[in-house]
């Protein structure tokens, strides 16, 4: 079985934000990149796969050069080969679906996977419309899927459970947290890295529809209150949690 | 200033003087690898190891699976890393705990390379691979209770009878002693000192875990007993003659601790730091205190000088050039100042500084180990005064 998993580079989670001079855009300067956490389930899942029998995975990610680092972390964790499509502008969700159906079209995969979104602009989407643009059918929010007769079943996270999908093969898989937990990679898998191909090549971005105009700082922590003492407390607590906070 | 905006003006607190830049980006990937296992899998069973006095040894198996033990040797399931990989791997593992990175260096760095480089063939293939994977944990037995820094005066014997070897003595601090599945003992025949690899189970051996300690309580420390240990002629390291061969593994671990205690000392800082930034006296971060920013910038100085220092060493040992009293003057300079480190971090946390819910006294307790393993503070000054006045001050 063939896979192409594609990853994104993202500022690290604990990463402190800083807005560039432009007002649109993240200042990169001083901040860590990684690769997206859940392109990490994508590629567990992969890897997982080729592992339980005969298999390839190849990592392909759409950005500026900078991008090779998670293309590299991906080969160290265990993919065979990488593809990095080379662009220098920041582009919309719809234009980079075109770029990597553009990419993909061109070669065979039995699965093409992706992380359910990027921790960066939260946009849910490429999976999605890459699959549209390959005429390919897909399941999004996958937790855990397994490979059969020529198709997949894969379960889907749902509000309150799950859903069982089966799909056809070829098709698109958009992964999140779940059977898949991101491995660790080996000293000797880090080492190996640098010897496995990678290529870059230029991307054929489409045309981008949405420009971001703008970004601005999340609001400072409000101070905390106290809603009541003892249990007295304890129905207006639960409402605030249920209604305000949307934790419960 | 709001906090958020505060805490966006700050420069990388963890680089101040930029030195990742220096490392390559496969040393670089390591480093990140190890800082990750050990905050996400180590860190948060530490403190609890550390108040029980003991460590899991199945940490081994997982140090193993990231191929984290012997990385810097080649052949037999070892990676064949560079010497800088290993020491930003040995300055991830110390900010997570001296016991980590001393289970590392026992295990590749003494235990491993003493066989690794001295050792035959069949011990090669027969021990190497299982270590390197973490299923067998190995100690190395060269000290004693009356023979520490001047390991000549080992009172362990080696005798011959017939073709086998029979060892008898005591040896003591013996770090993974009681969970290991292999010892390296060093023992004086009649022609000098040998090293043998002596299976744990081999009957006349035993192990007995050292109690009470108030320091690297996140390791195991033992007394390794030889009472008429019987082995056969091919537990003797052949290439080893001479005490030349125990002193250039502890070399080795001494390397692994320069870059290791500024871990530690990284840890404390980071800890002291976020402490003083969110508590608060006379209404102000304590942080906003010029006393507490002068404590702040010296562990800011400690840390980066001895980073680099690391460094340093860490690509004259990759060139083939370090030179013995080069890793001494590391291992005194940067124990010495991780120490201070420790120390100062404490007095920013106040009474907190003292509870295992903050690192700071955890690492100070464990650097007054290293301090005085792997080469006394006072040896490594008589190493360092030896080679710059060509006056042995010791003999």
């Amino acid at each position: 079985m063939k896979s192409v998993v594609c990853v994104k580079r993202v500022p690290d989670t604990e990463a402190r934000i800083r807005i560039g001079d432009d007002g649109r855009s993240v200042d990169p300067s001083g901040v860590k990149f990684i690769l997206n956490p859940y392109d990490e389930f994508a590629v567990e899942a992969a890897l997982k796969h080729k592992e339980a029998g005969e298999g390839e995975v190849v990592v392909l990610s759409v950005g500026s050069a900078e991008s090779v680092d998670v293309l590299r972390t991906s080969l160290a964790l265990g993919a065979d080969e990488a593809l990095l499509l080379t662009t220098t502008q920041s582009a919309e969700g719809l234009a980079v679906a075109e770029a990597i159906a553009a990419e993909l079209k061109e070669r065979k995969f039995d699965l093409i996977l992706f992380g359910m979104k990027a921790i960066d602009d939260d946009l849910q989407a490429v999976g999605a419309m890459v699959a549209e643009l390959l005429d390919l059918p897909s399941a999004t929010v996958v937790t855990e899927f397994s490979v059969e007769d020529g198709k997949v079943t894969a379960h889907r996270e749902i509000e309150g459970g799950t859903e069982v999908v089966e799909v056809p093969l070829p098709c698109v898989l958009t992964i999140t947290k779940g059977a898949y937990e991101p491995r660790y990679a080996s000293l000797k898998g880090i080492m190996a890295a640098k010897r496995k191909p990678l290529t870059e090549k230029e991307a054929h971005l489409g045309l981008s529809h949405t420009i971001e105009s703008a970004l601005e700082y999340p609001p400072e922590r409000q101070a905390g209150r106290i809603v009541g003492e003892g249990s007295d407390a304890v129905p207006e607590l639960v409402r605030l949690l249920r209604e305000e906070a949307n934790v419960i | 200033m709001a906090t958020a905006e505060r805490a966006r003006n700050r420069v990388d607190t963890r680089d101040f003087l930029s030195v990742d830049g220096q490392l390559n980006d496969e040393e670089l990937m390591i480093r990140d690898n190890v800082r990750t296992f050990v905050s996400a899998e180590l860190l948060p069973r530490v403190p609890e190891w550390y108040e029980l006095g003991t460590l899991d040894p199945a940490v081994a198996r997982e140090l193993g699976k990231l191929g984290l033990l012997g990385m810097h040797l080649t052949g037999y399931g070892c990676a064949g890393s560079s010497a800088v990989a290993y020491g930003v791997t040995c300055l991830e593992l110390e900010a997570g705990d001296s016991g980590l990175r001393s289970l590392v260096s026992v295990q590749g760095s003494l235990a491993m390379f003493a066989i690794w480089r001295y050792g035959s063939d069949e011990q090669k293939n027969e021990w190497l691979p299982r270590m390197a994977r973490g299923e067998a944990i190995g100690c190395f037995g060269l000290t004693e209770s009356d023979a520490g820094s001047d390991p000549a005066a080992m009172r362990t014997v080696a005798r011959r009878d017939g073709s086998d070897w029979v060892l008898d003595g005591t040896k003591m601090w013996i770090t993974n002693g009681s969970i290991a599945e292999v010892a390296i003992v060093w023992a004086r025949a009649n022609e000098g000192v040998h090293g043998f690899v002596v299976p744990t189970d081999t009957p006349g051996f035993s192990a007995n875990e050292v109690k009470g300690k108030l320091s690297l309580r996140a390791s195991v420390t033992s007394e390794l007993v030889l009472d008429g240990c019987r082995l056969p002629a091919d537990a003797l390291l052949p290439q080893a003659q001479g005490l030349g061969a125990p002193l250039s593994c502890l070399n080795e671990a001494r390397y692994g601790i320069v870059w290791g205690a500024i871990g530690a000392a990284r840890s404390c800082f980071e800890s002291a730091l976020e402490y003083s930034l969110g508590r608060e006296a006379f209404d102000k971060p304590i942080a906003a205190y010029q006393l507490t920013q002068a404590k702040l910038a010296q562990m800011v100085v400690e840390v980066s000088r001895g980073h680099l220092l690391a460094l340093q060493l860490g690509r004259l040992k990759d060139a083939g050039q370090i030179r013995p009293e080069q890793v001494s003057l590391g291992k005194l300079a940067n124990v010495n100042a991780a120490l201070g480190v420790a120390r100062e971090a404490r007095t920013v946390l106040g009474a907190n500084g003292i509870t295992l819910e903050y690192p700071v006294m955890r690492h100070a307790n464990n650097l007054e180990s290293v301090l005085t393993y792997e080469g006394t503070a006072e040896i490594h000054k008589l190493v360092v005064g030896n080679a710059v006045t060509g006056i042995a001050a010791f003999r």
